[in-house]
């Protein structure tokens, strides 16, 4: 699932695009952004708040397992690591898995 | 006035551009030259170091090379494609704030209900729970 400011007009034109088909939710006034500490305040377009990038694993009892918070807009999770973070995990090579 | 044309400006600035542009129409895609653009660094080498001895020759050898004026032009125009593209990779793109109040591993991902690109209303709550599947939940910072 993935969230941003954009609403969902955009997203919709974006996922025709991309032919993308998981979930992708519009949170419009940054709120849920801001609970999860992940504000980029000023950032988009007019100084809008926007989020700054960050993926997470959560599990099915709804705790964050894992968290990647890059420092370089570059440089994000790839799908292949968020893989090899939840095998670890599953795996029980994590403390507390 | 017979004295040889001196392409190595020219051809150092337009290594420089394509090692520019590169980044972003393909090296870009590709992990391994994506996090450490190591790629174009090396475009950017050997378009400086044509430039340079370009006018290098047009400046020690005014009798036989021309370019002492379109040479440093040109050589200014490469360090700036160079300078550009380093501020972007090494300091534009790092501008990110920390994220001291990010939830951390163990605990309870804040619930949320916001709606997807339908419109339709998606609760966290109602997706996670015993026998679902696990959640990968990624912020980005939109299109707008």
């Amino acid at each position: 699932m993935a969230i941003s400011v954009d609403p969902p007009e955009v997203t919709r034109e974006h996922l025709s695009k991309t032919g993308w088909t998981y979930t992708f939710l519009s949170d419009a006034d940054a709120a849920v952004i801001r609970r999860y500490g992940l504000l980029h305040k000023g950032a988009g377009v007019d100084g809008k708040d926007i989020a700054r990038p960050a993926e997470l694993l959560i599990d099915p009892s709804g705790t964050v397992r894992w968290i990647n918070l890059t420092g370089d807009l570059r440089v994000r999770a790839r799908p292949e690591e968020v893989l090899r973070a939840f095998d670890k995990i599953a795996s029980g090579k994590v403390p507390g898995a | 006035m017979d004295r040889k044309r001196n392409f190595f400006p020219l051809a150092g600035f337009l290594i420089c551009l394509v090692g520019f542009l590169s980044y972003f129409v393909l090296f870009a895609r590709f992990p391994v030259t994506r996090d450490v653009p190591w790629a174009n660094w090396l475009l950017f080498a050997a378009g400086l170091a044509l430039a340079g001895a370009g006018i290098s020759r047009a400046f020690r050898r005014p009798e036989t090379y021309r370019g002492r004026v379109l040479g440093p032009i040109l050589g200014g125009l490469s360090v700036a494609v160079v300078g550009f593209f380093l501020f972007m990779t090494l300091v534009a793109s790092r501008q990110l704030p920390g994220a001291p109040d990010a939830p951390k591993v163990g605990e309870k991902a804040p619930d949320f209900t916001l709606p997807d690109s339908q419109g339709r209303p998606v609760a966290l709550h109602e997706i996670v729970g015993s026998g679902k599947p696990w959640v990968v939940l990624i912020f980005y910072r939109g299109y707008w």
